[in-house]
């Protein structure tokens, strides 16, 4: 492969695989909320 | 699934949020993912079609998706009650997305048989070494000309039988419910599709000539970047490969618990949906490359896509390939999974609708929207003229159906019904990443100037040229008929009158839900009061 087709590939893998690392890391930060907890109060 | 101390069944719901991000993988990532991304890239630029195709994501895809997941999570219905419940002129929006998606199930679901068919075929090379292309259109398709012999009704065999079988099988997984059975096939289906697809590109990368191919797919073309063209099919491609727009994330969302983070459920979906791609482009031009190698050619001489990709190319590549037999049942399996996966939520579109139009439970709704469905596929697909009648429902549903209710959907939401700061609130009530003006913006300017360019563009194609060369009235039945009674239908059932049983008028989980959430309450349903408000004042 020649290096400017490797450097795109590598781009190319970085920014849509770590797109995706980075949503799922996102996402486990914010686990979800059961439904049958109780309303935060809504004023504090 | 009723509930029996309730008047009304419980609205369906996923199991969890994963479930419900597995199962809106599973719908974005379908054939167009391994067979249409791999030749649009190469077409388009090779690597430099990268940066096209992430502006396209970002600024087009994201944004449509969090659009229709804000839709169909904020007025938890199926496409024609979600949208009813936004405004009443909406709904035609929510009949024509079922409608678009009976056409899809109907011709889905045979390439899904002749995929699955293949895989068999792969196992011991049914088409034999150096007669792939004879062999899938006279042998297997024993296709007919639809130009002398009109539309056929020979019943072939081998396409007839597994194209019932798939039917079977979905059906057997629609009318298990959206837990039981849409979350379980996706639990299922999409890990072992991901671990497949992952030995399928290994397996390619150590085939002869296999660099040569990845040279070709990720050497860029800079000057194609100036081409508008490219830019147009990157946002086309971004379009159809995350299924936003014809009804399916809507239906999904209104499946959601309703303390749930869209926003970051939709990048996941949408970064794991291109993030295939990227895998399937590797494999498919590994391949390729190998095939180029056999050959004796260049990679440009053998890089295809959709059905000759699948149908020809890979064939081939299993005939001349050491193991090849290996990577044929990993490819075919890999799109009969991504298949069923995407063929469930598009028919779920059409079930939801009706469970919410007649107040149904799920198996009846299920065998009344599966078994006519399946009917007409199985009446129009698995005769000699399939490929045909295919190709130009394909290619005009896309256009004249998916493409044109997105557009109207994003002008009458944006500009007539002013709902984006209603959706975009919504989103941002749970979500993990919030989103501003700039959303209502790519919304509500770029997304209507885009798919605007993108339709236009299409009419005038399909005008000045008949489609593929298809007789006039063949084009007029199956191509732009087919795309006009869909919005005429439309019309006609917004016009019906929604029962007392329907969803539309009794819906106490609805009720419940916008008094938590301190919205106003629906016109329609309003079984629970708020203090304070008039139902007559339901507005947003």
């Amino acid at each position: 492969m020649t290096p400017v087709a490797i450097i795109m590939m590598i781009i190319a893998m970085v920014t849509v695989w770590g797109g995706l690392v980075a949503g799922i890391v996102n996402l486990a930060r914010h686990p979800e909320v059961a439904d049958a907890e109780p309303n935060p109060p809504a004023e504090l | 699934m009723a509930n029996a101390t309730t008047q009304s069944p419980r609205r369906e719901a996923f199991g969890s949020r994963n479930v419900f991000i597995l199962s809106a993988i599973g719908s974005a990532v379908g054939l167009g993912n391994i067979w249409r991304f791999p030749y649009v890239a190469y077409e388009g630029g090779g690597g430099a079609f990268l940066i096209p195709y992430l502006c396209a994501l970002l600024t087009a895809g994201i944004p449509l998706l969090f659009f229709d997941y804000a839709i169909g999570h904020r007025f938890r219905g199926s496409a024609p009650l979600a949208f009813r419940r936004m405004h009443r002129i909406a709904e035609p929006l929510g009949w024509w997305q079922v409608l678009i998606c009976v056409v899809i199930a109907t011709y889905y679901a045979v390439i899904i048989a002749w995929a699955a068919t293949y895989t068999w075929f792969s196992a011991q090379l049914s088409w034999g070494k150096g007669n792939e292309e004879a062999y899938f259109f006279g042998d297997f398709l024993q296709m007919g000309d639809v130009g002398k012999t009109g539309v056929s009704t020979q019943f072939v065999p081998q396409v007839g039988y597994p194209l019932i079988a798939v039917w079977l099988i979905v059906i057997i997984i629609m009318a298990l419910g959206v837990k039981r059975g849409i979350g379980r096939a996706n639990t299922v289906l999409m890990p072992l599709l991901t671990v497949m697809f992952a030995v399928l590109v290994v397996q390619s990368l150590f085939l002869p000539g296999a660099v040569e191919g990845l040279n070709a797919f990720f050497t860029p073309n800079w000057e194609a970047l100036a081409d508008p063209g490219v830019w147009a099919s990157a946002y086309g491609h971004i379009f159809f490969s995350l299924s936003v727009a014809f009804g399916i994330m809507v239906t999904y969302s209104s499946y959601l618990k309703r303390k749930t983070d869209l926003t970051g459920s939709g990048l996941v979906v949408a970064f794991a949906n291109s993030g295939f791609e990227i895998l399937a482009g590797i494999g498919v031009f590994a391949a390729l490359g190998f095939m180029a190698q056999a050959q004796g050619t260049d990679v440009s001489g053998v890089a295809a896509g959709g059905i000759g990709l699948a149908f020809i190319a890979f064939p081939t590549i299993v005939s001349q390939a050491t193991g090849g037999s290996i990577i044929g049942v990993l490819f075919f399996g890999a799109l009969v999974f991504a298949g069923i996966t995407s063929l469930i939520s598009v028919l779920e579109v059409v079930v939801a609708a009706l469970q919410d139009k007649l107040g149904w439970g799920r198996v009846r709704t299920t065998l009344t929207v599966s078994i006519p469905v399946a009917l007409i596929s199985i009446a129009f697909f698995s005769t000699t003229t399939a490929l045909a009648v295919l190709d130009t429902t394909d290619a005009f549903v896309n256009a004249f159906g998916i493409m044109a209710v997105a557009l109207v959907a994003v002008i009458v939401v944006a500009w007539l019904l002013h709902k984006l700061p209603v959706l975009r609130e919504h989103l941002n009530r749970r979500s993990s990443f919030k989103v501003g003006w700039f959303w209502m913006l790519l919304i509500g300017a770029l997304a209507p100037i885009v798919l605007g360019y993108l339709f236009v563009s299409e009419v005038m194609t399909k005008i000045t040229t008949p489609y593929e060369g298809y007789p006039g009235w063949f084009l007029a039945i199956f191509g732009w008929g087919m795309v006009i009674s869909l919005v005429v239908l439309a019309i006609l059932l917004s016009l019906l009158p929604w029962s007392r049983r329907s969803h539309a008028k009794d819906d106490p989980e609805y009720d419940e839900f916008l008094v938590e959430e301190s919205y106003m309450p629906d016109a329609e349903t309003g079984t629970v009061r708020v203090p304070g408000y008039t139902s007559k004042g339901a507005r947003s």
